[in-house]
C-alpha cells in the first residue's frame, strides 16, 4: 500500500519513508494570497484606475491576480470600484454572495467606501453597509499604486490569518455597525 | 501564411523592454500637482499655522474636514494668532484631494504631501487628527505605519496653483503660482505656472 503500508498497525514506525511534517494552513493561506482573483465590479471611474492596475505598467499578474473573473463563482475578491448607487446595492450584494468562501473585499476610492462628494439620497454612503469590507483604498479614485498598495495589504493579512479569524469571530469584514438613529428602517433592506 | 506576422509581433514584444513599474520594491515619480495626503505645517518657532478659521472645512466640497477654533492660551500659544485649531480632522475616506483647502487656507497652514500609497483596514485609521497630520520637530510629515514612505519623499510637496495673491503680497494676484511649502518656515511663492515664466524649479525645497 505504497509508502503509509503498516501505519494503521505499527503508528509512525509502519512508514517506510522519512517524511517532513508542515503546517498546511500556513500553505493553504500562502495559496490563497497568491492566487486572489478579483471579480469585475467596476462602477464608475475608479475602474479605470483598476483596468490600469492590470495592465503592462503596474501589472497585478506580479502577484497572481491577472485573471478579472466575469463569473463570481469563479472570484475570491471583489474590488467594489466607484459609488454604489442604492439601486446598485442589491446586486452587489448579490454578486458578494454567490462568490465562494473565503472572499475579501476592497473598497476601491472614497465613493465606495463613504460615498466620497455624493452625500446625497441616491449613494449608499459606504459600501461596508452591504459587504463585509476589508481593506480600504483612499482616493478619488485612488492611483493604481495606492490600489496595488491595498492589495499587499490585503495579502498580508490573508497571509497571517488575521481576517479569516475576524470573520469566524465576528462575522464583519472591518467590524463596522451601522446603527440608524431614531428607530428609522434602513435605508437598504436586502433579501426582504 | 498570415498569421506568421502575428507570431512576429510576439517575438518582436519579448526582446523589448519591459515597461512595468514593480510597485513594492520601487515607484514611479509623482506628478509635479499631484496631490496626495494632507500635513499641517508649523512656523519655524514651531508654532502651529493654523488659526482655527475653518475656511478650509467650509470650502471641502466633500466635507470631510472638521476643524473647531479655539482662543490661545494665555502665556502658552499653540499658534501666532488669536486662535489656534485645536480640533482637525480629516476623513481619508471621504477626502477627493481637490486640494480647495490648500487654495483656501489663508496662512498655508495645510499643503498636501506627495504620499499617496496608503490603505486601511479599519475605519478608524482613516480619520486623520492633528496627531498624525501635524509636522514632526524636524518639519517633516509624520510616517504613519499604513503609509509606504520612501527615503526622500517626505520633502516632496505638492505644488499647486493658487489663482489668488499668496500670503497676500498682491504681486501675485491673479495669476497662477506655485507655493512648494512644507514643514517648517515660510517659503516665497513661485511663479511657475503662467505662460510668459519658466516653470519653477521644485527640487530645491527651500527654507525649511
Amino acid at each position: 500500500m505504497g509508502i503509509v503500508g503498516d501505519v494503521l498497525d505499527e503508528g509512525l514506525e509502519g512508514l517506510d519513508h522519512n517524511f517532513l511534517t508542515g503546517n498546511i494552513e500556513e500553505l493553504v493561506k500562502w495559496a490563497r494570497a497568491r492566487s486572489c482573483w478579483p471579480a469585475t465590479f467596476g462602477l464608475a471611474c475608479c475602474a479605470i484606475e483598476m483596468m490600469a492596475t492590470g495592465s503592462g505598467h503596474y501589472d497585478m499578474a506580479r502577484f497572481g491576480m491577472e485573471v478579472f473573473r466575469a463569473s463570481p463563482r469563479q472570484a475570491d475578491l471583489m474590488i467594489v470600484a466607484g459609488r454604489v448607487s442604492q439601486k446598485m446595492a442589491p446586486v452587489l450584494r448579490q454578486v458578494y454572495d454567490q462568490m465562494m468562501e473565503p472572499k475579501w473585499v476592497i473598497s476601491m476610492g472614497v465613493c465606495a467606501s463613504s460615498g466620497g462628494m455624493f452625500n446625497n439620497y441616491a449613494i449608499v454612503q459606504g459600501v461596508d453597509q452591504v459587504v463585509p469590507v476589508d481593506v480600504y483604498a483612499p482616493g478619488c479614485p485612488p492611483g493604481p499604486e495606492t490600489l496595488l498598495h491595498a492589495i499587499i495589504t490585503l495579502h498580508g493579512k490573508i497571509e497571517s490569518g488575521e481576517l479569516t479569524k475576524r470573520r469566524a469571530a465576528t462575522g464583519a469584514g472591518a467590524g463596522l455597525i451601522v446603527e440608524q438613529r431614531d428607530g428609522q428602517a434602513s435605508p437598504l433592506q436586502i433579501g426582504r | 501564411m498570415g498569421y506568421l506576422q502575428g507570431f512576429a509581433v510576439t517575438f518582436k514584444k519579448l526582446t523589448e523592454d519591459r515597461v512595468t513599474t514593480e510597485y513594492p520594491e520601487q515607484k514611479r515619480p509623482k506628478a509635479d500637482r499631484l496631490h496626495g495626503r494632507h500635513v499641517l505645517n508649523r512656523y519655524e518657532d514651531g508654532m502651529e499655522k493654523c488659526i482655527g478659521c475653518e475656511l478650509c472645512a467650509g470650502v471641502c466640497p466633500a466635507n470631510c474636514i472638521y476643524v473647531r477654533g479655539k482662543d490661545n492660551p494665555d502665556g502658552d500659544p499653540v499658534s501666532p494668532g488669536e486662535r489656534y485649531g485645536f480640533i482637525y480632522e480629516i476623513n481619508y475616506l471621504r477626502c477627493i484631494h481637490c486640494d480647495m483647502c490648500v487654495e483656501a487656507c489663508p496662512t498655508e497652514a495645510i499643503t498636501e504631501s506627495k504620499l499617496f500609497e496608503f490603505s486601511f483596514t479599519n475605519r478608524a485609521d482613516a480619520i486623520y487628527t492633528k496627531n498624525e497630520l501635524l509636522v514632526d520637530d524636524d518639519g517633516m510629515p509624520q510616517h504613519l505605519p499604513w503609509e509606504d514612505w520612501r527615503p526622500g519623499e517626505d520633502e516632496m510637496t505638492s505644488g499647486w496653483m493658487r489663482a489668488t495673491a499668496s500670503s497676500g503680497n498682491a504681486a501675485y494676484e491673479g495669476k497662477v503660482a506655485w507655493s512648494g511649502e512644507l514643514g517648517y518656515g515660510v517659503r516665497a511663492p513661485e511663479i511657475g505656472q503662467s505662460q510668459d515664466a519658466p516653470p519653477a524649479d521644485t527640487s530645491d525645497s527651500g527654507a525649511h
